[in-house]
Order: C-alpha cells, then sequence, then structure tokens
C-alpha cells in the first residue's frame, strides 16, 4: 500500500512536471501544434515539440509498440535497458528485430519494409555507417542534449553518440601473461591466442583494432597500413587466430587474448572470471556508436520516447554497468548523477586517444578492403 | 480369386483412362506445388542476384561491378574457392568409392550396411555451424584430440597456430561431409554392376584385374564423375562452415558476398555481391551442365 501510495505520488509529480513543460514550451511550439492530437511526431524535433514529454508518452502509448534492431542483449547491457523500458511503458509492445544485425543491415532493414509496420524505429550504429545514412535519419534532440559533447553529436540531431569506448586487450590471465605493449603480442607465448571480434573487412570492432594497432605502432589514422602491417607479422608468428572471438570462444578457450572494445571485453568476466582487460599505454583508439530515429519509422512517438528513455540517467547508468562509457557520462559524474563505483570501475581511459573523422574512415575501408585480405592469408 | 483381380484390374483401367485423356495437364498439376516452390526460393532469388550485379547504388543499369573481375585479388578468391571444393571433393570421392566398395562385400541386408546407410544421410547433412563447433572442440586449439595428442604423445598440432581456421584447414569439414555423400550418390552405381558380368568375364576366361579394367571401371566411370561433380558443387556454395571458422580475410567467395553486403567498412558494394553471386552460378551451371551429360550417360548401364 505505502509503495503504492509513493508510486502514486512519483506519478503525479512527474504528471505535473511536464504540464509546467507543456505550458512552458506552448508559446514557441503553438504555432505548429495547437492542440496535441494533431502533432505530426514524424516531424517532432523534441519533447518540447511534442507538447513535453507527458505528450509523447500518450502518443507513444497510443502506437502501442517500437521496433529495435541489432541490439543483442550481451551488448553493454542492452538487455537490462529494454526490460526496463518495457517495465516502464507495458503499453508498448517491444518487437526485437535482428539482435545481432550488422550496422549496413539495419539500414538495410529500414529501406526493405519501408511504409511496412515492420520497419526499424530506431538505429543504434557504427560510426561509418551513422555517418554514410544521414539521409535515413529524422532530427530528434533528446532533453539532456546538451550533456553529449559537441564532437559526439550532428548539430542538427541527426545522430546522438550513446556508448563509447577504447580498443583494449583482452585475456585469460590465468593462462598467459599481461600485454605491456602491442610488441608482447608478437612473442611466442602468445602462439595461436590472439583473435579479433569479426573481419575489419566488415565489422567495426575489427576495424578499430587495425586503427589502434596502427597509432600503436606510431602510425596515423590517415593511414592504417601499419595496423594491417602488424597483423600480418601477427599472423607469420602465428599468434592470430582466424575464428572471430565471441562469448562461446572465449569461454570454451579458443580465443584466450581478444583486441576489441573494453566495453565488450569487460562483460567477458562475467563468464570467465580470471578475464581481466587492459588499455594499452600509449595512444588509444576510441570508437563510439550513435543513435538515430529513423525518418520513416512506424512508430514515430514510441523511437523518440525510447531516444529519450537512453539519454536518462537511468539507462545511462545501465550502459555504463555494461562496461561501455555512456556518452553523457562526463556531465553526470561532474552533476554527480553517475553510478560512482561503475565509474572508476572502468579502467583507465588513455591520456592521448584518436577518433577517426568520416574521411579517415572511409579511406580506413579502401585500405582494409585493398590490403587486408593478402596480409592475412 | 483370379477372375477377381483381373476384373478389379480391368476396372482400374477403364477408369483410368478417360481421366487421362480428360486432363491432359493431370500430371504437370501434380508437379505445380514444387514448381512453385523452387520459383519462389530459388528462381527469384537467382534472378534478383544476379540483375543486382548490374545495378548501381541508385538502381540504374551499370556494368562497372564486372570490373571487379579484373581484380587479382577476386579472382585469387575464386581459384582458391575452386581449389578447396575441389580438393575437398576428390578426397570425399575417393574415401566414399572405398567405404562403397568395403560394403558391397557385405550382404545388402546386413547391420552394418544399413547402419551405415542411415548414418551418410544424416552426416551428409550434418554442416554449418554446428560441424564447424564440433571441429572446434575436436581440433582447435584447446580440442579434445589437441589435448590428448599433447598430453599422451607429445605432439602439438597446433605450433604453428590453429591450420583448423586456414584455407587448407577448410578441408577436413569438408572431406567430412562430401564423403557421406559420395556414399549415398555412388553406391546405387556400385550396387547395379551385375554379377552376371562378372561371371561372363570368369567364364570367358578373365581375370579379376581384366573385370575392373574392361567393364567395372568403364562402367562405373560416369557414375563417378557425375558423383565428383555433385560433391564439387556442394563444397563450392557451401557458406556456414567455413564462415563460422575462417573470419578473417575472406578467402573464399561465399564469404566475399557476405562482406560485401554487411560490411561497415566499405559500404554500398551490394552491387559487387550480386556480381560475385553471378560469377558462382555461372560455375555451378557449367558443372550442373556436365553432370547432367554424364549422368545420361551413367543411366545407361542402370536400367
Amino acid at each position: 500500500m505505502h509503495v503504492r501510495t509513493t508510486r502514486g505520488l512519483a506519478l503525479v509529480a512527474v504528471a505535473a512536471a511536464a504540464a509546467l513543460a507543456l505550458s512552458g514550451c506552448a508559446g514557441s511550439a503553438a504555432p505548429k501544434s495547437g492542440d496535441g492530437a494533431s502533432v505530426d511526431f514524424k516531424t517532432v524535433k523534441s519533447a518540447k515539440d511534442a507538447g513535453g514529454l507527458e505528450a509523447l508518452v500518450a502518443a507513444a502509448e497510443k502506437e502501442g509498440a517500437l521496433n529495435v534492431i541489432a541490439l543483442p542483449h550481451d551488448w553493454a547491457n542492452y538487455g537490462e535497458i529494454i526490460a526496463a523500458f518495457k517495465a516502464k511503458y507495458p503499453k508498448i509492445k517491444m518487437n526485437e528485430i535482428t539482435p545481432d544485425a550488422s550496422s549496413s543491415e539495419e539500414i538495410k532493414a529500414a529501406e526493405a519494409n519501408k511504409g511496412t509496420d515492420q520497419a526499424p524505429d530506431v538505429f543504434d550504429l557504427g560510426a561509418t555507417v551513422a555517418l554514410a545514412s544521414t539521409d535515413y535519419f529524422a532530427p530528434y534532440k533528446v532533453a539532456t542534449w546538451a550533456d553529449v559533447p559537441d564532437t559526439l553529436k550532428d548539430a542538427d540531431g541527426l545522430y546522438v553518440a550513446d556508448i563509447g569506448g577504447y580498443v583494449s586487450v583482452g585475456y585469460d590471465s590465468a593462462k598467459y601473461p599481461e600485454p605491456k605493449s602491442l610488441d608482447d603480442l608478437l612473442k611466442p607465448e602468445y602462439k595461436g591466442a590472439v583473435a579479433l571480434n569479426g573481419d575489419p573487412m566488415k565489422a567495426g570492432a575489427a576495424i578499430a583494432a587495425v586503427g589502434w594497432a596502427s597509432v600503436q605502432s606510431g602510425g596515423t589514422l590517415d593511414d592504417f597500413t601499419p595496423g594491417i602491417d602488424f597483423f600480418a607479422k601477427l599472423n607469420k608468428a602465428g599468434n592470430f587466430v582466424k575464428v572471430q572471438a565471441t562469448t562461446a570462444t572465449i569461454v570454451q578457450g579458443e580465443t584466450p587474448v581478444v583486441i576489441n572494445w573494453d566495453y565488450l571485453n569487460a562483460t567477458a568476466t562475467e563468464k570467465v572470471p580470471t578475464w581481466k582487460t587492459v588499455i594499452l599505454p600509449g595512444k588509444g583508439y576510441a570508437g563510439y556508436y550513435f543513435q538515430a530515429i529513423n525518418v520513416d519509422a512506424p512508430h514515430p512517438a514510441a523511437a523518440r520516447l525510447w531516444q529519450e528513455f537512453l539519454y536518462t540517467d537511468e539507462a545511462q547508468n545501465m550502459w555504463l554497468k555494461g562496461g561501455a562509457r555512456p556518452s553523457r557520462g562526463e556531465a553526470m559524474a561532474k552533476a554527480g548523477t553517475i553510478d560512482k563505483a561503475l565509474y572508476e570501475k572502468l579502467p583507465a581511459a588513455p591520456t592521448d586517444a584518436v577518433l577517426p573523422t568520416k574521411e579517415q574512415s572511409k579511406k580506413a575501408g579502401e585500405t582494409i578492403t585493398e590490403k587486408w585480405a593478402a596480409a592475412v592469408q | 480369386m483370379t477372375t477377381d483381380t483381373i476384373t478389379r484390374r480391368g476396372a482400374g483401367l477403364t477408369k483410368a483412362r478417360p481421366r487421362g485423356r480428360g486432363l491432359p495437364f493431370a500430371p504437370a498439376l501434380g508437379l505445380l506445388p514444387f514448381a512453385i516452390y523452387i520459383t519462389v526460393f530459388l528462381g527469384i532469388p537467382a534472378v534478383l542476384a544476379v540483375l543486382s550485379g548490374f545495378q548501381t547504388k541508385r538502381g540504374a543499369f551499370t556494368l562497372n561491378n564486372l570490373g571487379v573481375f579484373t581484380d587479382p585479388k577476386v579472382l585469387a578468391t575464386f581459384g582458391s574457392t575452386i581449389w578447396l571444393a575441389a580438393v575437398a571433393a576428390i578426397i570425399g570421392a575417393i574415401l566414399g568409392v572405398l567405404i562403397c566398395l568395403a560394403l558391397l562385400g557385405l550382404p545388402a541386408t546386413s547391420r552394418v550396411r544399413t547402419f551405415t546407410n542411415a548414418a551418410t544421410s544424416v552426416l551428409a547433412q550434418f554442416g554449418g555451424v554446428t560441424l564447424a563447433f564440433a571441429f572446434i572442440a575436436t581440433v582447435g586449439r584447446t580440442g579434445l584430440l589437441t589435448q590428448f595428442l599433447d598430453n599422451t604423445l607429445g605432439i602439438n598440432i597446433v605450433e604453428n597456430g590453429v591450420w583448423l581456421y586456414s584455407l587448407g584447414g577448410l578441408v577436413l569439414p569438408y572431406v567430412y561431409f562430401s564423403t557421406p555423400l559420395m556414399v549415398i550418390t555412388f553406391m546405387p552405381a556400385l550396387a547395379a554392376l551385375k554379377p552376371q558380368w562378372a561371371e561372363a568375364n570368369l567364364a570367358l576366361g578373365g581375370t579379376r584385374l581384366g573385370f575392373w579394367r574392361h567393364i567395372g571401371i568403364p562402367v562405373l566411370a560416369p557414375s563417378f564423375f557425375a558423383s565428383l561433380l555433385l560433391l564439387f558443387a556442394g563444397a563450392f556454395s557451401a557458406y556456414a562452415t567455413a564462415a563460422a571458422l575462417v573470419s578473417q580475410g575472406a578467402p573464399i567467395v561465399p564469404i566475399g558476398i557476405e562482406n560485401a553486403l554487411t560490411s561497415e567498412s566499405v559500404l554500398g558494394r551490394a552491387g559487387i555481391a550480386g556480381v560475385y553471386a553471378t560469377g558462382m552460378i555461372l560455375v555451378v551451371v557449367v558443372v550442373m551442365f556436365a553432370y547432367a551429360r554424364i549422368q545420361q550417360r551413367a543411366e545407361r548401364w542402370q536400367r
């Protein structure tokens, strides 16, 4: 009973706050929205435009469904985030489409299912695909938009970084010594042990590993060749395992050393307690994933509500729990709303880290397509 | 009793005939579900795949994608795919023939033979990710056999890296599903060798070796090559097993197609995938054409 009363109170409070927000923005949004029912959520650029968060919630609940794509439950704690959203908005039915899809498959799904209620409402994309697919996005800015650093979002709100991390080395500390530098991995004790999360000719995490090897061996992001050369050496030494590293291969022991995003490496510790994740000294390589709303979203209000939810303190802390660095992390640390214990548990960020630009990403893709197959033959 | 049967048979005939005349399409009608199935799941996708090879990103017609065939890397990929399929098919065919010969020595009703028949039917379909993991668990870095050999005999089969995850390493799982397929396709041909021919050969003073040289091998050769081609086509188009084992460098065409379709590093290469698919379809069409021709010859002796 007591609990219910509190919840009821909280609801009233939220409603009141939303009403305030609504009246606050009524002046600016009035010419467009007029009365709430006529709002076209496909063009809504913020919760204010929609007539406040409450109006957005009501519209999303009326739509009754949300299609998300490519969100594996063991990827940065998405499982918990999805469960929390379902619990918070039980009237919205969540359809999880192809959780293991790649970024470009997400865009393909949007194109193939355009105009049907099967199309994904929201995307979670690697940087290269996000930057190249802006035609598919609807601009939208969440309430906490200002907290995200400018370098990690589109000024018009087409896309915004959700989580990021650094390239790290995960290893089974029961069987292998801690690598202290890139060249350590070439040593005979890592024979047949070092694997990547996919083929750099297609997977974002693996491209990052090659870029990381480039800057670690003194190169720049303008040219990924030094990184490719490193993996050619690794392959020649017999240390490179060509099977894709997954949680399954890590548990089974087939890929005991994995170069991957730190938040993905961190999840293996749950299954293999001796699994450790290190970020090597020297230049680091940062990478972010991006959220965007499908311009043809079959559930435009639910899509926007999902994005609002992802940038709440609650969801950002859940990402953090999955070992990822949420894009509002720094602002939340300043405001004291971040889960401090989890924030401090992250591997120390490199003092100097690089993030590839659109042009560099494009050129990297070309260089890898040109040279990778021959390098690891 | 006898009259009864005859009348019934006669009645059946008279009934059947007018039905046949009235509906000349009746036999074709029975084929319709299969024809629809093949059209929807093979015909249309194949046409779409080929067409996608001749389209730009925006859907206009182009021949530019064909340019990839001038790229030595692409040709090398086709080369290594053909090499892999050929090696797996030849080894699988030889092993399959040996198993067939061994089985021939047993009576058709023997338990070993029935068991082998059942096992080959199952194993020929045992492919994909399951097979890949079976091999990882056996001869991978921490595989059972790898560990056993290392612990008991001191032989380290992964000393220079895990060979299972290379192009050559793929031969082993490919042979694993090719061999039972060979047994299935070749056994009927071998079983159709009439004992009378052997007897005639002996009666005319021929030797055992002479029988194989002048009768056995010439009669079986078409069946053998037809089966070999079937094995080749199967291995050439296999994808899932290879993808689960070799994730680096796309050494074979089917993985190259997957890369071109899903790549996050280089975008908009769907046309290239279409051209790859066209190349594969061409190879398989040639192989299947040869198969059909050889099969015609083989059937001569199986009546």
